[in-house]
């Protein structure tokens, strides 16, 4: 019997999705409620699941063409994916309470719960595979949710047109992705997680070969998980509903990435080329992404970015070679960044969907619990102690310390960045005077918004704790790194709340105006240029083809050659009697010359 | 000795006369009394031919002159012919100067 | 029949055939042509076909040559106009001439049979109009009808082409 739990936790999602997209459409009540149930047994599923100890690891064969190729549908029970289990399912089930209130009024209530479940599902798969055969379709699955989502409200152009990003992006990091695999299947020879550590040696002969695989491989945590260069979607992603944002956005989708490279850690580490470019990406994504985050005038969009920063951390964590850390942080950050958007939705619907923070103010006594809870966010994401994301943020700045001196100091600065943006954010949005009349209408949002926000507040101040994170996770020993790392850090960030909160009391506007950080170091400019360029230049080329060659080459030519031809054949025919008797002649002359005396 | 080869460098030698003639002259009747030389040239060939095959008997072979008198046969129709079309030419173009009949050009 | 002779009418023909090519009248021409025939007559009388040379006389110098000079004296045909002289078109025609000519002497010259005399005949008397009347009413019958059509046809012709368009 205990076996069949991590397939229903799995499939019970997926068969919501069939059934209200099937059945129940047009009853939108009785469509969410199916989907919060779905939910919500998933949950249960996998609280047993974590709780059995030495449960087996199913599978069904799906395709057999040993010894070329085995690709199974199984399910791999460790305490990794047993963690990721319960974390997904358990801030879906909250996201999904809370989606109850916030799409209360929507028309396409049914589409998105039906969405919701099935993203769910796909999650969960990637959470469960077994094989890079069935994780890969399980990736694709979760980006085609993601589509779906981002496009909700697909009335409005924007939403359609960053569904369409997130989509072709993804498909990008994608590409380098299914190559990664192939390379790697072709060396080890099996596709299944399990099979492929233990045929490692055989890859391990080849580095560069080696390497290449790993980068390939890495290409699609970038799409994925939204890292340099391939980071434009995640803040387009925003046009999507704040629900949205929070799961899938914050918490699970873009953290499938950073699974992926750990799940496949005894790949990566092998390779210490593929683990410093990691690296260096990682902290190049966490810097950017901290820098723009620090211009940004939508409230999503500080979240979407900071969400950005933090991945970096994570991935640069993957690079440092330490894939607990990188869980570790991963753990904690789905709390909190879950906990800020959910807050940060609570504050857009009171306000009737105003999100630009220089129309908010004064909200602090208005919007109280949200508040309480977004400040426990914000400290447990800037790494306040005794916060979560202390302990997590922490002990990637020690491995850093150890490892990589200019990372560490990279690091530290986004530390410093990120408690600058995030205490901007707060003072902004929550003191001060109220800069418009939404503003100063907002009232504390509903219960059912309200509940999952406290919720989600206990884990993330207290999943920081060593005795709270061994439950889950192998947390690596920080006691032997000292003082220093911590002292620093915690410097770091007093420094950034300091100058945030100097600088932004009492302002009605920003006084800070760095284009080129506001305009995201104009990426989306850049690569708008270099698509229209490409298709000017293949254009031009095919017009080019099309015109000259095909047309007046092939068409006219072969006509005109004709034509030509004939012009010249046509001076032969002078109309003189004698001309024509003379060729006439000429002929027979040179015929009995070549029949008689050759 | 006269032999076959003279009989037939002489009937050469009218063709190649005649042939110049029609190549040469400008006037449709003179190029027209060229092509009765050719004709006649090949009967003269064909004559030394007959006589000098002869059969068993002592008789010249009479196939090439039966021949012979198709040749005249068909030559006199043929100038009949052709002055008649001569005559319609000149009613019509005023001249026998074959230079100025080219208007069958391109 | 001796060299002599067949020298003598050799060189009549080609003589007068020459003239027909050269001169300017076209009067002058035709009786040049006339002349031509009857060396060319004699021709044939030194081959033994004398059938054939009669008819040469009665057909071509009779009939052919008397018409071409009805048409010309219809025609009113004056001497002709010296034009421009065209070199190279009467250069090409000559060499063309030329060639032919060296062709045929060549192809003569290979020939063994060329260099033979003529064989005698049975007997010196020859009936040759019977002979050939046997053979053109016996061997040849059919050419012998269709040239009866033929020149039926021709006749017809002439009148069409030469009719007037009636006023």
């Amino acid at each position: 019997m205990s076996s069949a739990l991590p397939w229903l936790a799995l499939l019970l999602p997926f068969f919501a999705a069939v059934v209200i997209i099937l059945f129940t459409k047009s009853h939108r009540g009785l469509s969410s409620f199916l989907s919060v149930t779905a939910v919500l047994g998933s949950f249960v599923c996998s609280c047993l699941v974590f709780n059995t100890e030495n449960i087996r690891s199913i599978e069904l064969t799906w395709i057999d063409l040993r010894p070329v190729l085995y690709v199974p549908l199984g399910l791999v029970l460790d305490d990794l994916s047993k963690t990721m289990l319960v974390l997904v399912t358990g801030i879906g089930a909250l996201i999904h309470i809370y989606s109850l209130g916030y799409m209360k009024d929507d028309a396409g209530k049914s589409r998105y719960f039906a969405s919701l479940s099935f993203f769910m599902f796909s999650m969960l798969g990637i959470v469960l595979s077994n094989n890079f055969v069935m994780m890969f379709i399980f990736w694709e699955l979760v980006g085609v949710s993601s589509y779906l989502l981002i496009g909700h409200w697909f009335e409005r152009a924007a939403a359609a047109e960053a569904a369409k990003k997130a989509f072709l992006t993804n498909r990008i990091g994608d590409f380098g992705f299914m190559i990664g695999i192939l390379m790697a299947w072709t060396a080890t020879g099996s596709v299944v997680f399990q099979d492929m550590a233990e045929q490692l040696g055989r890859i391990t002969s080849y580095p560069e070969y080696l390497t290449v695989a790993v980068l390939l491989i890495f290409c699609g945590a970038v799409g994925k998980s939204a890292q340099f260069p391939l980071h434009v979607w995640l803040p387009d992603a925003m046009e999507g509903p704040t629900p949205i944002s929070a799961l899938i956005h914050a918490a699970t989708m873009v953290a499938a990435g950073v699974y992926m490279l750990v799940r496949v850690g005894f790949l990566i580490q092998a390779s210490s080329t593929a683990l410093s470019v990691i690296a260096w990406i990682g902290i190049i994504t966490a810097v950017m992404a901290a820098l723009i985050a620090t211009q940004q005038n939508d409230i999503k969009r500080i979240l979407a970015y900071s969400t950005l920063s933090q991945l970096g951390y994570m991935v640069m964590a993957v690079g440092l070679a330490s894939g607990e850390a990188a869980m570790f942080h991963l753990f904690t950050h789905a709390f909190f960044k879950a906990l800020l958007f959910l807050g940060a939705g609570s504050i857009i619907v009171m306000l009737h969907h105003e999100q630009n923070i220089w129309k908010m103010g004064g909200l602090a006594g208005r919007l109280g619990i949200t508040f309480l809870t977004f400040m426990v966010g914000t400290l447990a994401l800037i790494g306040f102690p005794p916060f979560s994301g202390f302990f997590s943020k922490d002990l990637i700045l020690a491995l850093a310390y150890e490892k990589n001196p200019t990372i560490f100091w990279l690091a530290l600065f986004t530390a410093f960045l990120t408690a600058f943006y995030m205490l901007r954010l707060i003072v902004v949005v929550f003191f001060g005077k109220p800069r418009s009349d939404h503003a100063r209408a907002g009232r504390e949002a509903p219960w059912v918004m309200i509940t999952p926000l406290m919720i989600l507040a206990i884990p993330a101040f207290a999943s920081g704790f060593g005795f709270v994170a061994k439950l889950f996770l192998p947390v690596p020993g920080q006691e032997e790194h000292g003082w220093l790392v911590p002292g620093m850090a915690l410097a770091a960030t007093l420094a950034g709340i300091t100058l945030a909160v100097l600088l932004y009391r009492r302002r009605e506007s920003d006084p800070i105006d760095f284009a080129l950080v506001r305009q995201r170091f104009y990426f989306d400019e850049i690569y708008g240029f270099l698509i229209k360029a490409t298709q000017g230049v293949l254009a031009s080329l095919s017009a080019f083809i099309d015109r000259w060659i095909l047309d007046a080459g092939i068409i006219r030519g072969a006509g005109g050659a004709t034509w030509g031809f004939g012009s010249l054949l046509r001076l032969l025919q002078v109309g003189n009697l004698q001309a024509y008797s003379f060729i006439f002649g000429l002929g027979i002359v040179g015929l009995i010359y070549f029949t008689l005396f050759r | 000795m006269i032999t076959l080869g003279h009989y037939l460098i002489v009937s050469g030698l009218l063709f190649t006369i005649g042939f110049a003639g029609v190549l040469l002259r400008r006037n449709i009747i003179i190029i027209f009394m060229s092509l009765e030389l050719m004709l006649n040239a090949a009967n003269l060939s064909l004559v030394a031919f007959s006589r000098f095959r002869v059969d068993s008997g002592g008789m010249p072979n009479y196939n090439a002159q039966v021949f012979v008198f198709f040749i005249i046969t068909v030559a006199a129709a043929e100038v009949a012919v052709g002055l008649a079309i001569i005559v319609a030419l000149y009613r019509a173009r005023q001249t026998t100067h074959v230079e100025d009949v080219s208007s069958l050009k391109f | 029949m001796s060299a002599f002779l067949f020298w003598l009418f050799a060189l009549v023909m080609l003589g007068f055939g020459a003239a027909v090519v050269i001169n300017r009248n076209p009067i002058a021409s035709a009786l040049s042509l006339v002349l031509c025939f009857m060396g060319l007559s004699a021709l044939f009388m030194s081959l033994d076909a004398f059938f054939i040379g009669i008819i040469q006389v009665l057909v071509y110098a009779g009939a052919v040559m008397v018409l071409f000079l009805f048409i010309i004296m219809l025609l009113d045909l004056r001497v002709e106009k010296r034009r421009k002289f065209n070199v190279v078109a009467v250069a090409g025609g000559s060499v063309v001439a030329l060639f032919f000519f060296l062709q045929v002497y060549f192809v003569v010259g290979q020939l063994s049979a060329a260099k033979q005399p003529f064989p005698p005949l049975g007997s010196p008397k020859i009936d040759d109009v019977r002979n050939i009347g046997l053979l053109l009413f016996t061997n040849y019958n059919l050419p012998f009808q269709i040239i009866g059509v033929l020149v039926l046809v021709a006749t017809i012709g002439v009148i069409v082409l030469s009719k007037r368009e009636l006023r």
